[in-house]
């Protein structure tokens, strides 16, 4: 399979050739020659995905491989950083869910984005953003994933910013950027401590299930835990930052200052699932030797859950609903990994994780996809601006609700199978914790039914200036409908089949008892949403008026925000900086300064001696060599 | 005949020595003093001549059987020639340049 490797390289050279002929190539032929190198690009993982889980099965156990390997730093006798292309399981189904949305995406970006200021540098960054996605998916260890893992960092600032001539883009991605940045830091300093232990990055070895390489690791304690604790700990962090978990999620509601097809990119369905993705990868190590840290991914994951589903319940702009929608959704996948057991059917949690990425990917991708061509046809994102408009985009209404009913949670759409999945092994963790994520489950279907309400019935649009919305262009509604279609039977993929903790097969049985239970609580919440939202009426605002404080809070997104704003800008930067500023400047600098002010004075006062009149000088010789004189004469 | 001439003399050394100090001092003196170019050089020309009259006279009162003293004192009238012709030709150009010989006025080279 040693085609994978233009997997890596194809975007990347259409990154480099639209970007450096970007002034010289026309808008369609930029967009054309990106999607067919794209296209090709997904052909190949399709080919690597059957290829892969055809012939590599051993005993009944996918086997890991590596097509492709580079030693491209050497720094020891056993450390090295390498450069190459592994496909297992999981990243298999990576390079299928990252080539189709971004597929999905060049196309519909051909109309979303026709005549905008940049067209050409958008494509180039696209190609970008999916090159480093793969390489980050295929990485033969933990560094590779590193370098690619900051570049899809990059390559998100980049198109957060595409309207760079707008404030709130411009802060939006400067947040992104420094947020998950700073994670990283974090992520970093796991790497090099697990590495400094293990004495190596590579995941072939880290993943063997030999715990001989961990021993030194565990043996070293730091602050009550031991040192491999700490360095899957921080790692998380890193993955927490890139999967917007709480407190780390605040750049993602922002980061929908970005093109709507960005988003359903990177912040729906690719990049922020990568800290899921890191999770599942580094998995055997979690479930092995810190199961603790697992533990702790779980409860992240769920008060992440809740907390942003009861966000998402009161926003009005309709991309900031799917971005809590997307944390919450994330939340889901973490809870499910950090309750997963290893072998055989306890193992459920990790592939129910890996399934609803899969199929979050899709209907969030076709959510946001959606809500571009609604953007598109009213110019707005603000909720109470629309209504109505099912008459006027039919196909665009049909497609959004099969993605709502989707990730409410309705069969047979996908959302069901693999939400229903994540409830049962979270039940057989704690019926606490089981309970907890289902009624997030009925926030969830409350609020994408709340938002399917307003856009497409409640009151009629009203245009101020005599616009009509109209269906968008076939080159928008094509993804949409693919997109709704993948919706409609990923469902009934045997997943259990192909992606599994112990690369094993295992038949997934639907537990009716949870499937009842999630099925009703979202029918329920779906009613609800319906009572309140289908017709214009004044409930709704009633409910607003009877809960102000928390509605307020909420609507705030429970000053989050402003908390970051508090501990950096009054704690951090008046408490700490600024003295340190001070003292820099007028201590250090200070004495830098004085010492310069001092010759400078001196000079001043002996210049006087320089006046430029021999006699002077003669003057001032004559009474030197008198003094001498008559101290040679006296000593 | 050198012994006659030692003994024939009977102006004491330091006589000499006085003289030359007082155009010595006349001359550094003058030297500071003068603005005008030309009477500074003539202060340093009575310097370097109050110089000779020293070598003339250790020469002759301290060692009368050797001449190295009044070679030297011919040596420098020699260079106070020298020097002479230098020091008018820039006082000349100074002139030119300035106008006049006042030393006040060239201070063009001040740092």
């Amino acid at each position: 399979m040693e085609y994978t490797i233009y997997i890596l390289l194809l975007p990347l050279f259409t990154f480099i050739i639209i970007g450096l002929l970007s002034n010289k190539l026309h808008h369609k032929t930029a967009g054309i020659f990106g999607t067919i190198s794209l296209t090709i690009v997904t052909l190949l993982s399709y080919m690597t995905a059957f290829e892969y889980f055809t012939t590599q099965k051993i005993n009944g156990v996918y086997q890991t491989v590596q097509p492709f390997n580079q030693i491209w730093l050497n720094m020891g006798a056993n450390l090295h950083i390498d450069l190459g292309i592994m496909l297992d399981p999981i990243s298999v189904m990576m390079l299928i869910v990252v080539s189709t949305v971004s597929l999905m995406v060049h196309i519909y970006s051909l109309g979303y984005m026709k005549g905008e200021v940049g067209f050409q540098r958008y494509y180039s960054f696209l190609s970008l953003f999916t090159f480093s996605m793969m390489g980050l998916v295929v990485a033969t260890n933990i560094f590779q994933m590193y370098i690619f893992w900051e570049l899809v960092g990059v390559s998100s600032y980049l198109l957060i910013g595409f309207y760079y001539t707008k404030p709130e883009a411009v802060a939006a991605s400067k947040k992104a950027f420094i947020v998950t940045r700073f994670a990283d830091l974090f992520f970093l300093i796991g790497i090099l401590i697990l590495s400094f232990f293990t004495q190596t990055f590579d995941f072939g070895i880290l993943m063997s299930g030999d715990g001989g390489i961990f021993n030194s690791a565990i043996g070293t304690t730091f602050m009550g835990g031991s040192v491999l604790t700490w360095a899957m700990a921080l790692i998380f962090v890193g993955g927490a930052g890139k999967s917007a978990m709480f407190p780390l999620h605040i750049w993602l509601p922002d980061a929908m200052e970005g093109p709507t097809p960005v988003s359903a990119l990177i912040h729906a369905a690719t990049m922020v699932v990568a800290g899921v993705f890191l999770v599942a990868r580094l998995f055997p190590i979690y479930i092995g030797f810190t199961p603790e840290v697992l533990h702790g991914i779980a409860y992240v994951g769920a008060f992440t859950a809740m907390f942003s589903a009861i966000i998402a319940i009161v926003q009005t702009d309709i991309k900031r609903v799917l971005a809590f929608s997307t944390i919450s959704q994330i939340g889901f996948m973490m809870v499910a990994l950090g309750v997963s057991g290893y072998e055989g059917h306890n193992g459920l949690g990790y592939m129910s994780s890996m399934f609803h990425l899969f199929t979050h990917a899709m209907f969030k991708a076709l959510l946001f996809l959606g809500a571009g061509s609604i953007i598109h046809a009213v110019h707005s994102n603000e909720m109470y601006q629309m209504g109505g408009l099912r008459k006027y985009m039919p196909i665009t209404h049909l497609t959004f609700l099969i993605a709502c009913l989707s990730i409410s949670g309705i069969p047979p759409f996908s959302g069901f199978f693999s939400k229903d999945e994540i409830l049962t092994a979270t039940f057989n963790f704690s019926n606490g914790l089981g309970i907890w994520m289902t009624v997030v489950a009925f926030f969830t279907a409350f609020y994408m039914f709340r938002l399917y309400y307003n856009i497409f019935w409640g009151k009629e649009y009203k245009s101020n200036n005599g616009h009509i919305p109209h269906e968008s262009p076939i080159s928008m509604t094509f993804p949409l409908i693919f997109l709704a279609g993948v919706t409609l039977v990923a469902g009934f993929i045997p997943f259990g089949k192909f992606v599994t903790a112990d690369k094993a097969e295992y038949i997934i049985h639907l537990d009716w008892t949870v499937a009842t239970i999630s099925i009703s609580v979202a029918i329920i919440a779906i009613l609800l949403a319906t009572a309140l939202y289908r017709k214009p009426n004044n409930i709704p605002s009633k409910i607003v008026s009877k809960t102000k404080g928390l509605y307020k809070a909420a609507y705030n997104r429970f000053y989050i925000d402003e908390i970051y704003l508090f501990i950096t800008k009054s704690i951090i930067f008046k408490g700490i900086s600024q003295p340190f500023a001070w003292f820099d400047r007028h201590i250090i600098d200070g004495a830098m300064n004085g010492l310069a002010w001092i010759t400078n004075w001196t000079s001043v006062k002996i210049r006087g001696f320089q006046s430029g009149q021999v006699q002077w000088y003669a003057y001032v010789f004559l009474l030197g060599t008198l003094l001498i004189t008559i101290l040679a004469i006296t000593i | 005949m050198i012994e006659l001439l030692v003994n024939s003399v009977s102006i004491p050394m330091v006589a000499f020595l006085i003289v030359s100090l007082i155009m010595f001092f006349a001359g550094v003196f003058g030297f500071l003093t003068r603005k005008n170019l030309i009477m500074i050089l003539i202060s340093v020309e009575l310097i370097l001549n109050a110089v000779d009259i020293n070598f003339a006279v250790f020469n002759r009162y301290l060692f009368p059987e050797q001449m190295e003293g009044l070679f030297f004192a011919l040596f420098g009238i020699a260079i106070a020639a020298c020097e002479t012709a230098v020091a008018i030709a820039i006082i000349i150009n100074i002139y030119r340049r300035f106008g006049n010989v006042e030393v006040d006025n060239v201070n063009k080279l001040k740092g």
